[in-house]
Formats: structure tokens, C-alpha cells, sequence
């Protein structure tokens, strides 16, 4: 298909503005000099554009998505509708704060719910996605150790099967990253843990359940030991809805936690969000929270901030909607999530395991890791390739070759907005390419064939990238 | 691929040639294909200092992003700037394709000649 520029006509276009009637004086500073190169294209010829690029991709309204560690579940419509209200879509962030009650009455909800929901005792919603949230995080930490004049900490383990934002946002905040092994189970290798624990020790970083579905069972003896070394504990909340109203990372032993709204909380996470990963903390770091937040004294910035993270309030749309599904849920259906999450993933792993070998084989949490090691050596098919034969069924892939502790990993997390019926006919389209890889391996790694387009080149594309239209360069 | 005899090896595959007092860094041919096609490189500056068996820099395919040990402690004197824009000659010539060259020599890790290298890597491949 061609693309919008290409589309362009000159002349062509919506005329939003009318003709300017009457004098105007520009300051005299540095502006351009020709117009924006924007493609000049009808409404209604930029609408077909539009729908057409989005029949060529994938969304969760299109079919199951179980992208693992994404938590791509289903956006209650009523979030859209509340956050439409006038009251809260069209505020501007300049405005006084008296005009302001409303929205800062949700933010202070969304805060103390998050509170009570992660067993935290300050919250800031301010950073604008998960990474940020963890960046925050770190930064919370350096500025508890900084005030108590512990300077000498300058290390954050972060264990093997993590995310690979934990090491960048420690890299960030100005810590060396130190790796702790996973052990057998596909837990926190607490030999390796005591070895690596210090005076130097700033902190742990710590998803649980983490990235192979697993809930450390040590949690409570691994938190215990960064604090007796003098470090802090940091909750990854990338996986919170495998326990969301269940288990609380403040009474584990963790100190700060970030969130994902855009996972655990249903706000949109494709296509830009945008996301949102408010960061909770103990009550020794609230006062170096970012921006502004509800305390006892009302909406204030704290004496001792880090700063902020971002402009203004954050992505605050955002907000309402995670607001609006806490409440629709309650306190009676917020565990519910959890449960299903995981009776879901547990029940697709059971399904899927006759087939597939599991990584790790035990009662996972809200996904599991299935190893294509054996099948790539034997029948010669990766999972790159039963990832592509996934998009002949209309299903969207599982999340690839990770964690890196996987070979030939596939990370399946189905989360708890899929019915029976729908999980069935995955397993399904699992098991006929299952079968598919015994009797004719090379339709599989044929495929895709049903797609607009078929196998991309990947590589091409990563080492040649265009990222830019080029007006008849 | 056969791993050339005059090479060192260790156990996290990258190799060592040894030119006077300078040591020459790559990957093994088993590491190239293990990879995949590689799209990225991060080397060190000349003048940094890189410990055995620490990081020295990192490569990335379209799969994932992996560390570069060092087999040598010394000084980089120089780095294969030609692989910043062609990483692919790393895939292509697993063993002409060096990242950097150390001098100043004070310590080097456990490494291996090139037959028990290659039992090694018949080892990870049975273990995986």
C-alpha cells in the first residue's frame, strides 16, 4: 500500500483554520522559514489510509494477543467513556489549581487505592511508563542512601531472569548492575544472592512472580537478607496481575514498587498508550517523591523531590481510566483478576505441555515459558517459526526468545479476559502446528502465508533502518 | 568451520591471537552462528582499560543482546571500527573480524586450544 506522503496532493486538504482577518505581530525569534512538509490529503481519503493500515495489523480486538510480560487484557470500554467526560478531557494543565478539585480528588483516590492495593504509604503517579516508574524507583533509593550520607553504595543486583529495562534503569540512576543466577527452579539462587550481597549493595531489583511464571517462594528470606545488608528492595510490577488483591510487595519486604497501568490496570498498551508507571514507596522515601502528590498537608511537592519526571501531572488521562476500573471492580473483585489470570495460564500450560516442553514444569502463575529447544534440534523448527505459523490462525504471538535463560523460549501469558472457548482454540491451532512440525516441518517454516505481508527481514531492518520519509531524496 | 590451531579460546567463546605483546579479541565461529545475524556492536574507546573476564563491549542480533568478554587485562590500543558499520563481517569471518586489540598485557583468563575448544562446544551443543 502506499504511504500517506505518497498520497499527497497539493493544494488538497481540510481547511481548519480560516484566513486570518486581522494584523498580527510575531515576536522577533528564531522561526522557520518554509511550512512543515505535511502530507495534504482529504479527510476522507486520510480515514480509508488509516482503516487500511489498521486491517493490516493486529490488535486484541482483532484476536487472542498473549504477548507474555504484557498483560494485554481487554480495555473496558467504560475506562474510554470516563475519561471522555469533559470535566477530565478537556482540563489544561495550567490551570488554576481551585479549578481544578475533581481531578485532583481522582488522583488522590487512584493514590490511595494503589496504596492500599501494593501496601505502600506514598505514591506518584508522574512517570510516564513502566521504565520511567523504575527509574523513579532508583532514584528514590539513591536519594534515601544519599540523605543518610551511606554514599558508599553503588551497586543493584538484579537476577538473571529480569527485564531488560531493570539493568538500564540502574545503569541509568548511576549503579553498577550486578547479576544473580536463577536457580534450577527458576528462582533466586539465594547462594548466589548472600555471595553478592555488600556494603556496596544499594538495592535488589526483583519482579515476582518474575519473567518464567514463577513466584519466588523465598521471598520473604531474600527480602530479609538485602535489608539486613543495608539495601533496599525494588518490586517490578511488570507482573503484578498474577497477584494483584492477593499478595501486597509491601508486605513481602519491598520498600518501592512501580506499576503498570497500562497492564495491570487495563489502560491501553499498544500503539503508544500512552502508559502510565506510577512508583509507590515505604514511608522513609516519601519525602524525595517526585512532582506533586497527596500527603497529609493536600497536594504538595515534597521538600527533599527528586524533581520531576515528566511535565505537568503526567499522563493523567491515564489515570481515569485505571481509576474507573478499580472501582467498577472493588475491593471484592480486584483478587478475582489474579485468580483467573493464573487458573487461565495454568490451564493453557496443562493443555499445551503434551506438545511443548515447559521450561520450568510446576503451577505457574499468570504465564509459563514453553522450551522449543528440543523440537529446533530435532525437527529443525525454532519458535521464531511456530510464532509465525500462529499468524496463519489469526492469533498473535507469544513473546520470543525470552527470557534469556530459555533457549528457543515462547512466553505465553493468555491473562484472565479469555474465555474457555477461546483458550480451546488456540490450543487447537498450537496443536495442529504441533503435528504440522512432525509431518511437513517446512510448511512451518514457510509460513506465514495468509498475512499482508509474509517473514520480514529483520535483519535488513535493524541494520539498514528507514525511519523517515524521503521527499525525492 | 574449522577453529584455526594457532588461536586461544574461552569457555564463553570469544577467541585471542597474539601479535608481539598485542593480543587481537573476536568471537568463535560457534558464536557468530549461536548469535544469528548480528546488527549491532558496541566496542570500547582506545585507552579504555578491560579486565579478563569482565565485558568489554556487547553485539546484538534481531533475537537479543549479549555481553563480550574479555580473555585479556591490558589496555585497548586500538578497535576494528570498520565492524560499527558492518557488523555482519562478524557472521561472514568469524575469525578476521576482530573487535579490539589489547596491549599492555597483565593477566589473561582460563582459555583453551582450538581441540578442546571444539570438544567444548560439541559439550554445550549436547548439554542445551
Amino acid at each position: 500500500m502506499k504511504l500517506i506522503f505518497e498520497k499527497s496532493v497539493p493544494g488538497r486538504g481540510q481547511q481548519i483554520f480560516p484566513e486570518c482577518d486581522v494584523a498580527v505581530t510575531l515576536p522577533k525569534v528564531p522561526m522557520r522559514q518554509t511550512a512543515p512538509r505535511l502530507p495534504e490529503i482529504s479527510e476522507n481519503e486520510m480515514g480509508r489510509h488509516y482503516t487500511e493500515l489498521a486491517k493490516r495489523a493486529h490488535g486484541l480486538n482483532d484476536g487472542f494477543y498473549p504477548l507474555g510480560s504484557c498483560t494485554m487484557k481487554h480495555n473496558p470500554r467504560i475506562n474510554e467513556q470516563m475519561a471522555a467526560l469533559p470535566g477530565f478531557a478537556k482540563l489544561h494543565p495550567l490551570q488554576p489549581e481551585w479549578s481544578l478539585e475533581g481531578a485532583l480528588e481522582a488522583i488522590a483516590t487512584l493514590e490511595q487505592d494503589l496504596c492500599e492495593i501494593t501496601g505502600m504509604d506514598g505514591f506518584t503517579l508522574q512517570p510516564a511508563a513502566g521504565a520511567q516508574g523504575e527509574f523513579t524507583g532508583l532514584l528514590l533509593i539513591k536519594a534515601y542512601h544519599t540523605h543518610r550520607k551511606d554514599d558508599a553504595r553503588t551497586e543493584i543486583l538484579i537476577p538473571d531472569s529480569a527485564h531488560g529495562t531493570n539493568p538500564a534503569s540502574a545503569t541509568m540512576a548511576g549503579y553498577k548492575t550486578v547479576e544473580i543466577k536463577s536457580d534450577e527452579k527458576g528462582m533466586v539462587d539465594l547462594e548466589d544472592l548472600k555471595a553478592h550481597l555488600s556494603e556496596k549493595t544499594a538495592g535488589l531489583m526483583l519482579t515476582n512472580p518474575n519473567t518464567v511464571g514463577i513466584f519466588d517462594d523465598n521471598i520473604m528470606e531474600i527480602t530479609r537478607l538485602v535489608h539486613e545488608a543495608g539495601g533496599l528492595c525494588y518490586y517490578d510490577g511488570a507482573n503484578l496481575n498474577a497477584v494483584v488483591g492477593l499478595v501486597r510487595p509491601g508486605d513481602i519486604g519491598f520498600d518501592v514498587v512501580h506499576l503498570n497501568l497500562h497492564k495491570t490496570f487495563s489502560c491501553p498498551h499498544g500503539g503508544g498508550g500512552p502508559g502510565s508507571g506510577p512508583c509507590g514507596c515505604k514511608k522513609d522515601l516519601v519525602p524525595f517523591l517526585p512532582g506533586r502528590h497527596t500527603g497529609e498537608e493536600g497536594f504538595r511537592r515534597e521538600a527533599e523531590s527528586i524533581g520531576d519526571m515528566t511535565g505537568f501531572y503526567g499522563n493523567f488521562l491515564v489515570y481515569i481510566k485505571a481509576l474507573t476500573y478499580i472501582l467498577s471492580l472493588g475491593k471484592e473483585g480486584i483478587p478475582d483478576i489474579a485468580r483467573n489470570a493464573v487458573l487461565n495460564a495454568n490451564y493453557m500450560m496443562e493443555k499445551l505441555k503434551a506438545y511443548y516442553p515447559v521450561a520450568y514444569d510446576r503451577t505457574c502463575m499468570h504465564e509459563f515459558v514453553l522450551s522449543l529447544e528440543k523440537i529446533h534440534k530435532e525437527n529443525h523448527v525454532s519458535a521464531l517459526d511456530v510464532a509465525k505459523a500462529l499468524l496463519d490462525f489469526g492469533i498473535h504471538p507469544p513473546t520470543m526468545y525470552f527470557p534469556l535463560i530459555v533457549h528457543e523460549a515462547l512466553m505465553i501469558e493468555p491473562t484472565e479476559t479469555e474465555s474457555r472457548e477461546t483458550m480451546d482454540g488456540v490450543i487447537d491451532a498450537f496443536i495442529q502446528i504441533y503435528n504440522e512440525i512432525i509431518d511437513n516441518p517446512q510448511a512451518v517454516a514457510a509460513s506465514p502465508v495468509t498475512t499482508p505481508v509474509r517473514r520480514l527481514d529483520e535483519v535488513k531492518a535493524a541494520r539498514e533502518p528507514v525511519l523517515r520519509y524521503k521527499f525525492g531524496e | 568451520m574449522i577453529d584455526p590451531k594457532e588461536l586461544k579460546y574461552t569457555k564463553t567463546h570469544e577467541w585471542v591471537r597474539y601479535e608481539g605483546d598485542a593480543a587481537f579479541v573476536g568471537i568463535s565461529d560457534y558464536a557468530q552462528h549461536a548469535l544469528g545475524d548480528l546488527v549491532f556492536v558496541n566496542l570500547p574507546e582506545p585507552g579504555d582499560e578491560v579486565e579478563a573476564g569482565e565485558p568489554f563491549g556487547d553485539v546484538e542480533s534481531v533475537k537479543a543482546v549479549s555481553d563480550l568478554f574479555s580473555p585479556v587485562s591490558g589496555e585497548v590500543l586500538e578497535i576494528n571500527e570498520e565492524l560499527l558499520d558492518a557488523p555482519q563481517l562478524i557472521n561472514e569471518q568469524p575469525y578476521e573480524a576482530w573487535f579490539i586489540k589489547v596491549g599492555g598485557i597483565t593477566g589473561e583468563e582460563e582459555m583453551m586450544d582450538a581441540e578442546r575448544y571444539d570438544a567444548f562446544c560439541e559439550e554445550e551443543e549436547g548439554n542445551e
